[in-house]
């Protein structure tokens, strides 16, 4: 089953990567992994998706709060949560019907054109993961796809529910 | 009033001093040379010259296990560093607090592939506890502090600290400030097992039949001998030590039945199978305790304690985890017990303990020495037992030895044995056991060995005698890699591929040529008489060769796959 994992953890050099090197070393899975610091600098947050049954879950939870550097980690999917990613997808838009067609689907699915070029449109979208596949499927059903680019997911829990120090 | 500055080599030297710490184990090179300068100039802190950066990390590992205090360790950067790789993972598998400080090219050549420029942070990550890279040099004092925190707190592991050199260069200086009582809001310990758990524990200890105490490394690391020794004679319940935990409770104890796992009794295996309640005390059942883990002891309920929470349901699944330090927790359970008004249920002890003397009269595999035949090793352990009263201090290589001196060396107390049981690292033993000697210069310290281990280190015989480390050294010297030979006679078909050692020195001469003393002895008649006279010996390194049996395996001995009571108890003979 696929689980969304939020961990707070120390900004300093070398904790990623430990978190990375974990991952690894015990041979779990990195769906994806998105990293950056909080509104306090010293404090960095990451969201891996992962996939495991109950028991690697476990191990990986208590695994990375093992880490020195690591605050606190908590499983997303446990409970109710909001969960987005961001694409970003270089498609060709060669003529006007193309051009209408990739405007109408990004339309539909609440997707922005930020960038135009001759026979280019960029999109951005937002959304979960599941939505962003149904997205990039359909677009492929009528253009090309010249490159795409994804954040991984991130998410946080709803209501009072909050990882902080 | 002007503020006193310091060098960071100074500092460190300073906060080391600070941290009690007594001696530094290590090799000197480019980028540590100003460190080694100001060791040069203080005598708080001595630093001890090994011949080789791994013994440097085995020789503070041995005195570390021997004395519960951090071992630390100095090494240059690069190849320095690197060697040091191995005797960090010895001492992560076996949870041993240890720093090493690690020299590191300038902060202005870091990336550029200086000369001796290696990333041991990096290198190092999967087996150390944590690490640091100083970057500030006024941090210095700090972050050693702070490495000696989390090494030696919690479930302890080795520490790498990298310090560039021109954080530690004459003209950079900076006042010294150091914070020993460390905090961290990110590491934070449990301490106590949580209340309802050991309510919960107490309760299916109440409700046993058929209890064991299965009892493992963390005993010795939390210096809780005595706590478990009460807790067993309470329980009044059979308890069996993993390879780590030997010592844990005296081997003479009447409730003990040896050791479990790959090598253990027939007795303590039996045991674990057919309990219903297994109380697991600072022990992981680690695969060369549990076997086949579909098969591990089907009808028991385990009751797991451990420090660290991944070692909880990581290979077994516990039905009631305790997290917390060891010694802590079985007060607890003490207290409770006592709370509860327990009373040992007499007619199921009686039964249990019949069940057990049975098998302990059934298994009697042992050994079979004959008179005018070849020494057996494991006659050779009960000989150093007997002459040193079972008082000394045993550090061990690894292979059969190894195997040999766990079952026939009773160990009374804890940290006498010293070993690689995690890691198995051949060539641990003979360093390990300098660090003993180094700590208890008057007692006995053997290091036992073999022919393939004691040369993976025996490079130490010169540092042995710069120090006068008068370690006893005996070396089951059956011209083979006995382990691996009989793998190979029991898998393999007898072809022993690479297991035999065609071109052995005299290891008595090279003994000599070092400045120590050699005996040997190939002959059942000398063996008592010469290895007494290799243990009255004082104040010199004896190393006796013992030329034994290269046919004998070790036996009882895990069939593969199987249960944890699935043992072959001599050759050719399953259980």
């Amino acid at each position: 089953m696929r689980h969304i994992l939020s961990i707070l953890l120390e900004n300093e050099p070398g904790a990623l990567s430990r978190i990375v090197g974990l991952f690894s070393q015990r041979a779990f899975n990195i769906e994806s992994l998105t990293v950056a610091p909080t509104n306090d600098q010293t404090l960095s947050r990451i969201t891996i998706a992962t996939i495991g049954d109950d028991k690697v879950l476990e191990q990986i939870v208590k695994q990375v709060n093992k880490l020195v550097d690591v605050i606190k980690i908590t499983d997303l999917t446990e409970r109710n949560h909001v969960e987005r990613e961001l694409l970003l997808v270089k498609v060709a838009a060669i003529n006007d019907k193309s051009r209408t067609e990739v405007k109408r689907i990004s339309d539909i699915f609440r997707g922005a054109i930020v960038d135009i070029g001759k026979q280019i449109y960029t999109i951005e979208l937002t959304g979960s993961s599941d939505k962003l596949n149904a997205f990039i499927e359909t677009l492929n059903n009528e253009t090309e796809i010249i490159e795409s680019v994804r954040s991984g997911c991130v998410g946080i829990a709803r209501g009072e529910k909050a990882l902080r120090v | 009033m002007t503020t006193e500055l310091f060098t960071g080599a100074e500092m460190v030297v300073k906060a080391l001093s600070a941290l009690e710490v007594k001696y530094i184990f290590g090799y000197p090179g480019g980028s540590v040379l100003d460190l080694y300068d100001a060791i040069f100039q203080q005598d708080e802190v001595e630093h001890i010259l090994v011949r080789h950066e791994q013994a440097a990390t085995h020789m503070a590992d041995g005195y570390t296990r021997a004395t519960g205090k951090v071992g630390v360790v100095l090494a240059t950067s690069g190849p320095g560093a690197t060697n040091c790789v191995t005797g960090i993972a010895t001492a992560y598998m076996d949870s041993i607090p240890m720093v090493v400080l690690a020299g590191q090219v300038p902060t202005t050549l870091i990336g550029n592939d200086a000369f001796q420029e290696t990333d041991i942070v990096g290198c190092t990550r999967p087996i150390t506890k944590h690490s640091f890279n100083c970057r500030d040099l006024a941090d210095i004092p700090n972050v050693i502090a702070k490495a000696f925190y989390i090494a030696s707190t919690g479930r302890p592991g080795p520490v790498v600290v990298e310090i560039p050199k021109d954080l530690m260069l004459p003209q950079n200086k900076a006042p010294f400030g150091i914070e020993t009582d460390v905090r961290m809001r990110s590491y934070n310990p449990n301490v106590k097992g949580h209340t309802k758990q050991i309510r919960k524990a107490v309760k299916t200890i109440n409700e046993a039949k058929r209890l064991v105490v299965y009892s493992g490394g963390g005993i010795v690391l939390s210096d809780a001998s005595e706590l478990l020794t009460e807790l067993v004679e309470t329980l009044k319940a059979p308890i069996t030590n993993t390879l780590m935990g030997l010592g844990g409770i005296s081997g003479t104890h009447e409730n003990f039945v040896g050791m479990l796992g790959m090598h253990g009794s027939f007795e303590a295996n039996k045991a674990m199978a057919n309990a219903d309640v297994i109380l697991a005390l600072g022990a992981r059942f680690d695969d060369r305790v549990t076997n086949n883990v579909e098969k591990f002891c089907p009808n028991a309920t385990i009751i797991h304690v451990d420090i660290d929470p991944t070692s909880i349901s990581k290979t077994i699944n516990a039905h009631v985890p305790v997290v917390g330090l060891v010694d802590v927790v079985m007060q607890q359970i003490l207290d409770e017990l006592a709370a509860t008004n327990f009373t040992p249920d007499e007619e199921a002890l009686i039964d249990w303990w019949q069940q057990i003397h049975l098998w302990r009269d059934m298994r009697h595999v042992g050994y079979k020495q004959v008179e005018g035949e070849k020494i057996k090793p494991q006659r050779v352990v009960e000989a150093m037992y007997k002459i040193t009263k079972g008082e000394a201090y045993v550090a061990s290589d690894v292979g059969q030895h190894q195997m040999f001196a766990a079952q026939y060396y009773p160990f009374a107390k804890p940290r006498q044995w010293i070993n690689s049981g995690g890691a198995g690292t051949m060539g641990f033993g003979l360093p390990a056991a300098m660090g003993v000697k180094l700590a208890f210069p008057d007692k006995h310290v053997i290091c036992i060995t073999g022919d393939g281990s004691i040369q993976m280190n025996i490079q130490e015989l010169s540092t042995c005698m710069q120090y006068n480390l008068s370690v006893v050294i005996v070396a089951l010297n059956n011209r083979s890699l006995g382990m691996v030979r009989q793998w190979q006679d029991m898998v393999y078909g007898g072809r022993h591929s690479s297991s035999y050692m065609e071109s052995l020195p005299e290891f008595t001469k090279l003994a000599e040529a070092y400045g120590h003393i050699g005996i040997k002895i190939d002959t059942l008649d000398e063996l008592d008489s010469k290895l007494e006279h290799a243990f009255s010996i004082k104040n010199k390194l004896v190393f006796v060769d013992v030329l034994v049996d290269e046919k004998e395996h070790v036996y009882p001995m895990h069939i593969r796959q199987g249960g944890i009571d699935d043992m072959w108890v001599e050759k050719g003979v399953k259980a």
